[in-house]
């Protein structure tokens, strides 16, 4: 790979420097959303539908507007005027099979900040009240007067496109949003001739992000000169910009967004909301500013949930157990409407089913339907999880029908380690990978020999408990990404990066990237990088980002891209101050640029180590322009685009134990184990801290949560009390370690950590549950493995028939009734 | 509208407030201490956690009036003199934050944790934590952190801080 710059190169790249963002946060001088207050501020609350599908036989705000401190109320249709254009889908799938043409015009619907004349999901936004204190605001709400026709509601994924099903968009005839098809091979061939095909059905069900930071915004307008500045809890401000501007007609000039500090996103503020709109126009008709915050209950019903996806996966194998197809049909929950990247994130997994192995023939179809629920998108991993949960664990099935295993069914298949692009089945060209370097490692730190003895030993028994012990062999997709690919999958937005590196006068440098952090530590691990390419230290660099002013262009941060996109567009952007500076320094040494080295974090003549610049050197005189050379113009500054050639393909092995107690259904995590290759590591502290939250996330989907709504299309998970997030008393402690196969597609090697966790633990903790419950004579088990679903298939494995049901169903989570005792707790 | 009187990180407030007026907001939005967050509505995330009376408690679940007396230390009254407090230094050690909106509600609630003299084994910490949620950590450093810290702390005043089972 090339080094980052000379012999002193990896002088800050690789390690552990604590976060420079910290200071700020441990003291309470972090400066989220919600925190800005300003003077003659307004704030916003939203009445919502509590129906998922009705037609609205009539509004009555009369009431709410002669509450204390009410300024206005706003129905749909009283907002309409307000709109240039529904709000945008970004990445609206269309039907077809790829890369063919579409066959079918895009199915997405118009879909308006407040609902003019019918509801689709519970939560969605019936009519706006604006009021001089949050309180006020809420209380006015209460009193809007609504009367819904209700209609019958869709409330299942197969229910969407069963026959006679009730149509959530009549324009559209039917649910289906889209069907996008793969092939490549002639999967039939191979699976009808395959003398083993194994064939699993998996649900994942509807997630909620939880960002600990609810969303926010504050809208400042200046109604003299028609601009407004928009302080919001995102992920993508640039996007929020662009989509403020086609959506409400102000000219992009005119918006500054600024994402200040924000408090986590996980995909759920990847997202531009129908509150945000809302807020902008309501400031520009009311030329007063205007703030929103959102409440957690009511974030649970309105900000976007991830997952919700039933796959039919099959593999096709030799006796042995050798991969030769692999075959997955799809069926999607996009929710009431196509959210900004929603019916893209199925796509997002579909080149890559078959994970870490080949295979001679691949299919993968997908079906996109509209259901009576909050709409779906990105949630951290995006497709990367579904798709690897269902490669993961039919890797297990596999490997209990042949007779091997799992490790060795894993070994068998993995493709040979490479360090150049191949191209595989499901077409992607992987950038490089050592897969069974991570699975040793993993086998080796877990003690996975001395596991599979003792379970031999003790017939699946420690101390009482079934002990389990599940693999994860993952690789995913990350750095979005290639423009020139995003075009034909009919993403709307580019991939590429933006960086400016600007060297003051006394020696300080400035990062301006487009990428805007929510918790990453961007701040930290771009100066390291900064710092080796320049010769001067972290602590001499700031990075600015989050703010369209600022960072006047960017894409934001999403899908792992801020190191491999922004961080390489700032490494190549230093590199050009850097040969600036060569052009200065030979100028000022007098010798031609041939006769300098850049050694020890300057320009030093070669053989003459005391003639020398340093980078803050020639940045002074670079200011003062006193002495330029010919053609060169003063200031020593640059600025880089980095569109990348290529994904990046992080990978690993994860592997967890848990014992089960059959009597309880409890599941206890003994041991986890995170061996990933993210390329090469700019800061393993945050690399780690990216792994760990990553794990805890994907254990919580594992085990633990589930969007649960009832057949009226009430979310009955409604809240932070009944949606269960883990705590630190049901999670385990983690083992990471770390393999390093640099991306061949980056000057950097780098890869990318961010979504990781949450690909690769749900399915290692499932097939640790499924390996445990094998012993009691449980065939299969999903997520999540709550105690109660566990206690459950137990009870039908050894008695032969289900418990009595307990209503409502679904309610995986049985939050209320589990303690830490009983669930989990830490091993 | 009730009048109270409290003492916030060593300063004493009064003001006139509503009844329903939560401690959390009045902190924030009264008094400006933005450093306490909210982050639900069901008192389940433990954003909030501030120290009353030495004690911590979720400020989104104790009304204004409520607090009427009392002696209510935020994460901006942590820091003594320009030195961060040891549990601060912790979880920077040991990069126990990463988005930070739980943070300053994690640090009080490890704050009061060690000083109640609780156990600072593992699983002790992780039991005395069940009442604030991260999203980002995973929650292996905050532990980590808590442990360093009340390690520091007891070094330093073994007397009032009691407990650890390690």
């Amino acid at each position: 790979m090339t080094q980052v710059a000379g012999p002193e190169a990896t002088r800050w790249v690789g390690g552990g420097l604590k976060r420079k963002e910290d200071p700020k946060l441990i003291t309470g001088q972090g400066r989220y959303t919600d925190d800005i207050a300003l003077p003659g501020m307004l704030w916003l609350a939203f009445a919502r539908s509590p129906v998922a599908h009705a037609t609205i036989a009539s509004i009555d705000t009369t009431a709410a507007k002669e509450l204390p401190g009410v300024v206005a109320v706003y129905t749909g249709e009283e907002l309409a005027p307000e709109w240039g254009a529904a709000m945008p889908c970004a990445w609206p799938v269309t039907s077809r099979t790829y890369p063919g043409e579409p066959t079918a015009d895009a199915r997405v619907p118009d879909h308006w900040p407040v609902a003019r004349d019918r509801v689709r999901y519970m939560g969605e936004i019936v009519a706006v009240v604006v009021a001089d204190t949050r309180e006020h605001a809420v209380d006015a709400t209460e009193a809007i007067e609504v009367d819904y026709d209700e209609l019958p509601v869709v409330d299942g994924i197969e229910e969407a496109v069963a026959e006679g099903a009730p149509v959530i968009h009549e324009q559209f005839g039917s649910n289906e949003q889209y069907t996008w098809n793969l092939r490549n091979g002639d999967v039939d061939k191979v699976f009808a001739e395959a003398p083993v095909v194994v064939a699993e059905r998996y649900f994942h069900p509807r997630l909620i992000a939880n960002a600990i930071e609810p969303r926010s915004i504050v809208v400042q307008p200046v109604p003299a000169q028609g601009e407004f500045t928009v302080w919001t809890a995102t992920q993508i401000p640039h996007f929020v910009r662009v989509f403020l501007t086609l959506i409400l007609g102000i000219p992009e000039t005119k918006i500054r967004v600024i994402a200040p500090e924000v408090g986590g996103g996980f995909g759920s503020k990847l997202e531009v909301y129908a509150e945000e709109f809302t807020a902008v126009a309501l400031a520009r008709k009311l030329g007063q500013p205007i703030k929103w915050t959102e409440s957690r209950s009511e974030g649970y019903l309105s900000t976007v949930q991830g997952r919700g996806v039933i796959q039919d996966m099959e593999v096709a194998a030799t006796e042995e157990g050798r991969l030769l197809g692999v075959r997955v049909k799809l069926q999607a929950d996009m929710g009431a409407y196509a959210s900004l990247c929603g019916p893209g994130i199925p796509i997002l997994g579909a080149f890559h089913y078959h994970g870490v192995y080949d295979c001679q023939a691949y299919s993968f179809t997908c079906t996109g339907v509209y259901t009576n629920r909050t709409p779906t998108d990105a949630y951290r991993g995006a497709g990367r999880p579904e798709a690897t949960y269902a490669a993961e664990r039919i890797m297990d099935a596999l490997a209990r029908r042949v007779g091997k295993d799992p490790a060795e069914v894993r070994a068998m298949n993995f493709i040979p380690p490479f360090d150049q692009p191949r191209v595989t089945a499901g077409t992607l060209e992987y950038d490089s990978g050592n897969y069974q370097a991570a699975l040793d490692k993993a086998k080796q730190l877990v003690g996975y020999d001395e596991l599979r003895r003792e379970q031999q030993a003790g017939d699946g028994r420690r101390d009482g408990k079934l002990l389990g012990v599940g693999i994860s062999s993952y690789m995913e997709v990350c750095g979005w990404a290639p423009s020139q690919v995003l075009g034909p999958l009919q993403y709307a937005g580019g991939g590429w990066e933006r960086a400016s590196v600007r060297c003051n006068p006394t020696g300080k440098v400035t990062v301006v990237v487009g990428t805007s952090p929510h918790g990453q530590g961007h701040a930290t691990t771009f100066s390291q990088i900064v710092a080796d390419d320049l010769g001067v230290t972290p602590d001499d660099v700031e990075v600015l980002n989050g703010d369209t002013s600022v960072a006047t262009w960017g894409l934001d941060s999403y899908g792992s891209r801020s190191l491999s996109a922004g961080g390489v567009a700032i490494h190549k952007a230093a590199e050009r101050v850097r040969e600036r500076a060569r052009v200065l320094a030979a100028h000022e040494l007098e010798v031609a640029e041939d006769d300098l080295e850049w050694t020890d974090g300057k320009w030093q003549v070669r053989g003459a180590p005391d003639r020398a610049k340093t980078i803050p050197e020639l940045a002074f005189s670079a200011w003062t322009a006193h002495s330029m050379p010919e053609g060169v113009e003063p200031v020593l500054d640059a600025s880089a685009v980095y569109d990348p050639p290529n994904w990046t393909y992080p990978s690993g092995t994860h592997i967890c134990v848990v014992e089960v107690d059959p009597e309880t259904g409890s599941t206890r995590i003994k041991q986890y184990v995170a061996v990933d290759d993210c390329g090469t590591i700019i800061n393993p502290l945050v690399v780690d801290g990216q792994v760990m939250g990553g794990v805890a996330q994907g254990i919580a989907e594992a085990l633990y949560e589930e969007a649960v709504y009832d057949e009226n299309g009430t979310l009955l998970t409604g809240n932070m009390s009944t949606y269960r997030i883990p705590s630190a008393a049901e999670l385990p402690g983690y083992t990471l370690d770390k393999t390093v196969t640099p991306s061949s597609t980056n000057p950097l090697g780098v890869k990318g950590i961010g979504e990781t966790g949450t690909i690769a633990a749900p399915p290692a903790v499932m097939n640790a549950v499924a390996d445990a419950l094998r012993f009691v004579g449980v065939e299969f088990i999903d997520k999540p493995a709550s105690a109660e679903k566990v206690w459950r298939v137990v009870h039908e494995a050894e008695h032969g028939q289900a418990p009595p049901e307990r209503t409502p169903e679904g309610g995986g989570t049985g939050a209320a009734s589990m303690t830490p005792e009983e669930e989990g707790g830490v091993a | 509208m009730r009048r109270i009187a409290l003492t916030v990180n060593g300063v004493r407030r009064e003001a006139e407030v509503e009844p329903r007026l939560l401690l959390v907001y009045f902190l924030r939005e009264t008094l400006g201490l933005t450093g306490t967050n909210v982050g639900c509505d069901t008192s389940s995330c433990g954003a909030c956690t501030v120290l009353m009376d030495g004690q911590s408690v979720k400020s989104c679940t104790v009304l204004a009036v409520q607090a009427d007396g009392s002696e209510i230390t935020t994460i901006e009254g942590l820091a003594a003199d320009g030195q961060l407090h040891p549990l601060q230094e912790a979880f920077r050690n040991n990069h126990g934050l990463q988005c930070g909106f739980c943070t300053p509600g994690m640090i009080m609630a490890g704050v009061g944790l060690i000083e109640s003299g609780a156990g600072m084994g593992e699983e002790e910490v992780r039991l005395g934590l069940e009442g604030n949620l991260c999203r980002c950590t995973g929650y292996q450093n905050i532990v980590k952190a808590i442990q360093e810290a009340a390690g520091k702390m007891r070094e330093a005043a073994p007397a009032t801080v009691q407990g650890g089972s390690e």
